[in-house]
């Protein structure tokens, strides 16, 4: 299964940009902007200098120049917000619509009674929970439910863009259906199980949308920070007009509010929606929904991973990796006789020893017939073939000895040592034998899928534990789990252990991340602060999931992590880029202010910017076109990398730390240099 | 600047550390409830108390009862102190037979002795009976500083504990915080000091007769241990108008040591009981290292500047060798007064042996400033320390999101609730500074009482807002504050400055102990680090110091500007 992204909308497409440019002038209504309190403020000082500027007007007293730009970039500083916003909600429409658009123009054959076969055909928007309908092949599954007849195969690449059709039935793991999705075959019986309108794609275009986004907590405690130092600069700007007046230096409204809007952090906060819509957005391009922003944020903070072993670890079929024959016969005997006796096995195990002998054994395959074929029996756990008067039989290792004929004490000593290290590494042994005579041990085991030690690692560097949850028992779970790196495991789990390790953990300060897809995981998954259903799992599973995967891949919760983590790194790091331009802003608009009382402040005017007014039209200049630069910054998320909280914090310090604090002064300077070459002042 | 007033600095500041450990481990087994070694001289007085207030020790109080508890007990101390300012002319030990203090001067002083900041507006020799120095002024010295310590405690158990419902009983912490620390300190250092010359006498003056022949009528008082609990409670009102640079309270270069000394002892110390009871004892180092930082640098900016001398004085003809003299203790030299005004500042302590507002203008934005960030350096006995946390929470808050987890400090998560807290207090000092200075200067009434003219004036105006809303108490000089409106306003402003401070720090105390101590990971934002240590200190500066900037420079900052390009008003 893939877990590359799908194709992402460029950051310059026109079809995003342009109904952004539009949608931009709309968020200006005061009503929509209150959301935004350092924005709002921005736009109620945009709005007063613009009165001014009115009156420099009429009264033609030579400022109108001057407080008419400043009231321009005021309006452009709460524009390029509003666009940001726009901008980012438009990708993230975008990307929804693709799911949607299958899922539009669709009518549904709603049966008219559970028996009866007459059915009618309603829109698919009317339909209702507990709506049963028939769908049959070549049509389109009208709305998500459940399956309560037939079996059929689905081609959900709509949805997951994995090309191979799954196969749904009633019942069982497997019973769940998505709208929007192709019955390939046969057909479906379905009991709707999801209004249309509150399906996981809508709920999640919802998410994006700016009516119904509900703000998340990091996001409201961050609304609550902004808000307070807006507050602080407002107390400041406000009581400096009469701090001045001490020296009968009197400031006008336009340089004040030219002061406050630089101070206040209009960065973050022109921002500050537009990262949270992308956050969201990345999720959709890696196929997974989530059906509240707080879910995202949290898994960022996940201490701990719950992965099955199976599927997730593991390739889920144990495979044969050795052949360990008794003394006087030859590996090649062995592997011939294992080859032989799995001829007729179909099973992925009998495959597996088939493809070890012909494989790494080199052995030819054969295309002789057996004589007889033993297919295997629960009662004699064993399986094989008669074949030229060989009765070659492979199985548990007690039954092939009983077989033999051969007390379990009896067994050769190196027969007894392989079998012993087999199981200890967590292996299953099976004996092959032919007739009676004990010719050696098959291992069979877990193979751990290649490359996730790695993942393990780079989570661990995160911080984040790694735990194995099995149904095996202990010994065989401890080897899978040091071979695949994972710090811990689970093993002869059932759900409520699960459920009960989960809550453990959390007592523990713990947030935990686990993924399932049956029903007897749903609540371990409702109580998971980050429980992930597997597109392919049962509606009860989905339902108690605060995200689905489309893909069903299991090893999607570390992208999942990556993008929760992007997404407050990417906040964290414009808030202190804000904050720290404030620095630079001070020098520039202090001694312009205060220049002509008092004409020692000059000293303060580092960046020897032109005149008062120009420096303080610059600084506002750099501060409206610095929300525009990072645009694309905010929608792509900072990098993330896997490599503890000290190092990542070192590293973004520097970067929007430091880099904030320099950087406005040399963007405030070029703007004067431009400012002053233009005349604008 | 010389070697040996930097090896004076120096030593100061590894006395001061070599205390921090010893004392700070003290403090955290009295305030966990251990039985403290003084149980068998204190432990009869301390259940005596509990029983004749019935309070049960074992019951614990939320975050709300803590602060009405709190509260009340402080509306209580100020009444009784309004009413013996007001009264004390009918009250015992009024040798000199002073009258009763101005309804808007005991407002003032009340305000200002209940919240720990000891501004004055009034001479004490000259006003105050020894009955309302000794019954009201030194119980508050004691009982403010103790309020202070109890507020702190109850925020440093909500780190430690773990989903509580409770952060402590504030009379218990009140009880054993001036049982067990101030009061046996406070003997300690007020025997040292009588030892150093300081009188301790309820006499209430002795005549002399000098060389001239003339009489003089020298006060005296139980001033050594008056000085003891100013110092160690971070209160700084001296017993003499002069403070600390009068010879009764402040006699030699020794007890110049001891009263900076045992002004930082406590709150240093408190800092590292915090490290201690939370279970992270470098956190307190932490914190301590940025408070040095701080310190250090601001003690440096001064002693530079005042030996840098001014230049102006200089072209006419005063020699530049000793640099700018002018309100700095004579005695012990510009090393000593530097030390002095920083520690002072930084510490929301207020007792001063040199005059600020004769400091050159950097030497002077420097103690102003130290005060506007926030008084956490160390800050006041306790108000200092939940100050640092408040600033903490703020650093990790705006910095912790840039590791990719929602923040937290210690294992507790920092969110709305918290932020909604900690930006309610932090606005306090601009709105009480800024605000009351901006009318100030604006209101005839208020510009009358100014001292100088030019920029200086405006310094002296935000320097008394500044030392009353911070809780400082220290002076500026130059500004005659005994009128009506700036008593009044002064007054609230200190009130301001503790209460409206203390009570969203108790409610976020309640919310941060209800939360869940989350588990420390590699992913887990790191608040032991210098690199946190430097980014905390940005935070302080940048947050706590920058609405301040635009006013400084109408201020001290001119004024620097001014006098080296030998400008005056």
């Amino acid at each position: 299964m893939s877990s590359t992204p799908a194709l992402a909308h460029s950051l310059f497409d026109p079809a995003i940009l342009v109904p952004a440019l539009r949608d931009a002038f709309v968020k200006l209504d005061p009503r929509k902007l209150m959301r935004n309190p350092v924005i709002f403020v921005t736009e109620v000082v945009a709005a007063l200098v613009t009165l001014f500027f009115v009156r420099d007007l009429v009264t033609a007293d030579g400022q109108a120049g001057f407080s008419g730009q400043i009231a321009v970039w005021l309006w452009f500083t709460v524009l390029f917000a509003t666009f940001a916003e726009a901008v980012a909600e438009g990708r993230g429409k975008a990307q929804a619509e693709t799911l949607r658009r299958t899922r539009s123009q669709l009518t549904a054959r709603k049966l008219v009674s559970a028996d009866d076969i007459e059915v009618t055909e309603v829109p698919a928007s009317d339909l209702k929970i507990g709506d049963l309908i028939i769908v049959e092949a070549g049509e389109l599954i009208p709305g998500d439910g459940e399956v309560t007849e037939g079996v059929a195969s689905v081609n959900e690449s709509a949805i997951t863009g994995e090309s191979a059709p799954v196969i749904r039935e009633a019942g069982g793991d497997r019973s769940a259906v998505t709208g929007g999705t192709e019955v390939l075959s046969d057909w479906l019986k379905i009991r709707i199980t999801v209004a249309p309108g509150s399906s996981f794609v809508d709920r999640m275009i919802a998410l994006i949308e700016g009516a119904e986004r509900q703000k998340t907590p990091n996001e409201i405690a961050l609304s609550i920070l902004l808000s307070g130092l807006t507050l602080i600069f407002l107390i400041a700007v406000v009581t400096l007009w009469g701090l001045a007046g001490y020296s009968g230096t009197v400031l006008t409204v336009t340089v004040l509010a030219a002061l406050l809007v630089t101070l206040i952090p209009t960065t973050i906060g022109g921002l500050l929606s537009a990262i949270g819509i992308a956050g969201m957005d990345r999720l959709v391009r890696f196929n997974v929904i989530a059906t509240s922003g707080r879910a995202v944020e949290a898994a960022g903070d996940v201490d701990t991973l719950l992965l099955d072993k199976t599927g997730t670890i593991t390739f889920g079929n144990r495979m044969a990796t050795d052949f360990l024959p008794v003394a006087g016969v030859s590996e090649e005997m062995l592997a011939e006789a294992a080859l032989l006796a799995s001829l007729a096995d179909e099973t992925p195990e009998g495959r597996s020893i088939v493809a070890l002998a012909t494989g790494d054994y080199g052995l030819a395959p054969t295309t002789k017939k057996p004589d007889a074929v033993i297919p295997f029996a629960a009662e004699t756990r064993l399986s094989g073939v008669d074949m030229d008067g060989r009765a070659l039989r492979k199985g548990a290792v007690d039954s092939a000895l009983k077989l033999a004929g051969i007390e379990p004490k009896d067994a050769p000593i190196e027969f007894r040592q392989a079998v012993d290290s087999v199981a200890r590494t967590g292996g299953t042994p099976l004996a092959v034998v032919d007739g009676s005579r004990l010719l050696g041990v098959i291992h069979l085991k877990d193979v751990v899928k290649p490359g996730i030690k790695e993942r393990f690692a780079a989570l661990r560097a995160m911080g984040i534990r790694t735990v194995m949850v099995t149904g095996d028992n202990p010994v065989t779970a401890a080897a899978i789990a040091s071979e695949a790196g994972v710090d811990d495991f689970l093993a002869e789990a059932t759900p409520e252990q699960k459920l009960a390790f989960i809550r453990k953990e959390q007592e523990g300060g713990r947030l935990i991340a686990m993924c399932g897809d049956g029903t007897n995981d749903a609540p371990a998954l409702a109580q998971a602060d980050v429980g992930v259903a597997m597109q392919t799992g049962t509606q009860a599973a989905r339902e108690a999931a605060n995200m689905v995967d489309l893909d069903s891949s299991p090893t999607k919760l570390i992208e999942i992590v990556e993008i929760g983590k992007q997404l407050l790194m990417t906040r964290g790091s414009l808030t202190t880029f804000s904050i720290a331009n404030d620095v630079a802003k001070y020098f520039a608009i202090i001694p312009a202010l205060f220049v002509t009382t008092y004409p020692a402040l000059s000293a303060l005017n580092i960046m020897g910017l032109k005149s008062p007014q120009s420096a303080i039209l610059s600084a506002v200049i750099f501060n409206a076109l610095i929300i525009v630069v990072l645009i694309p910054l905010a929608l792509k998320g900072v990098t993330y990398r896997p490599v503890g909280a000290a190092a990542l914090l070192r590293r973004n310090l520097l970067v929007y730390g430091l880099g904030g604090l320099v950087l406005p002064f040399i963007g405030i300077k070029l703007v004067d240099i431009a400012v002053s070459a233009l005349h604008l002042v | 600047m010389t070697i040996t007033g930097w090896l004076q600095i120096g030593l100061l500041f590894l006395i001061v550390a070599a205390l921090v450990k010893p004392l700070g481990l003290y403090m955290a087994s009295v305030f966990s409830g251990e039985r403290s070694l003084l149980a068998p001289v204190f432990g009869p007085v301390e259940r005596g108390f509990y029983a004749a207030a019935g309070i049960r020790p074992d019951e614990e109080q939320g975050w709300l009862a803590y602060t009405l508890s709190m509260l009340a007990f402080s509306m209580a101390g100020f009444a009784a102190l309004y009413t013996i300012l007001r009264l004390q002319f009918y009250l015992p030990l009024n040798a000199q037979g002073f009258a009763g203090m101005s309804p808007d001067l005991a407002f003032n002083t009340a305000a200002s002795f209940v919240t720990n900041t000891n501004w004055q507006s009034y001479g004490g020799e000259t006003t105050l009976s020894n009955f309302s120095q000794m019954a009201g002024l030194t119980v508050q010295n004691l009982v403010s500083a103790a309020t202070g310590i109890a507020i702190a405690m109850a925020l440093t158990r909500a780190f430690a504990r773990s989903s509580a419902r409770t952060v402590g009983n504030f009379w218990v912490d009140l009880t054993r915080s001036t049982l067990y620390v101030l009061l046996p300190l406070s003997i300690l250092v007020a025997l040292a000091f009588a030892a150093m010359g300081l009188p301790q006498t309820l006499d209430a003056s002795v005549s002399a007769t000098t060389l001239d022949g003339a009489q003089q009528t020298i006060a005296i008082g139980p001033i050594a241990s008056q000085e003891a609990i100013k110092q160690l409670g971070t209160n700084g009102g001296g017993f003499l108008n002069a403070n600390a640079a009068h010879p009764f309270e402040n006699p030699t270069a020794l007890s110049n040591y001891l009263n900076i000394v045992s002004m930082l002892a406590i709150s240093a110390a408190l800092v590292y009981a915090f490290g201690q009871m939370v279970g992270d004892r470098r956190q307190g180092w932490t914190f301590l290292a940025v408070t040095a930082l701080f310190l250090l640098v601001g003690t440096g900016v001064i002693y530079w500047a005042e030996s840098a001398g001014n230049p102006i004085l200089s072209a006419l003809g005063v020699d530049p060798a000793l640099g700018n003299m002018e309100g700095k203790e004579v005695r012990f030299g510009q090393a000593m007064s530097a030390a002095y005004a920083a520690v002072t500042t930084g510490l929301s302590d207020g007792g001063v042996n040199g005059m600020h507002g004769s400091f050159t203008g950097l030497g002077g934005l420097v103690p102003m400033f130290l005060i506007q960030l926030g008084e956490v350096l160390p800050g006041g006995v306790g108000s200092g320390l939940y100050g640092m946390i408040v600033f903490a929470i703020l650093a990790v808050f705006v910095a912790g999101l840039m590791v990719g987890r929602t923040p937290e400090l210690l294992g507790k998560k920092i969110e709305g609730r918290e932020m909604k807290y900690a930006m309610l207090a932090v606005l306090i000092l601009p709105l009480a500074i800024l605000g009351f200075a901006a009318i100030s200067s604006m209101l005839p009434i208020a510009v009358a009482s100014v001292g100088t003219s030019g920029p200086h004036g405006l310094s002296e105006i935000l320097y008394a807002f500044t030392s009353a809303a911070g809780n400082n108490g220290s002076a500026f000089g130059g500004l005659s504050a005994n009128t009506p409106w700036y008593n009044t306003t002064l007054g609230i402003a200190m009130l301001l400055g503790r209460f409206a401070y203390a009570v969203p720090v108790l409610a976020m105390a309640g919310s941060i102990a209800a939360k869940p101590r989350a588990a420390a990971t590699a992913g887990t934002f790191p608040t032991t680090t210098p690199l946190f240590a430097g980014l905390l200190s940005g935070i302080i500066l940048i947050m706590g110091g920058l609405q301040f900037f635009p006013a400084l420079s109408l201020g001290p900052i001119v004024e620097h500007f001014a006098m080296l390009a030998g400008q005056t008003f």
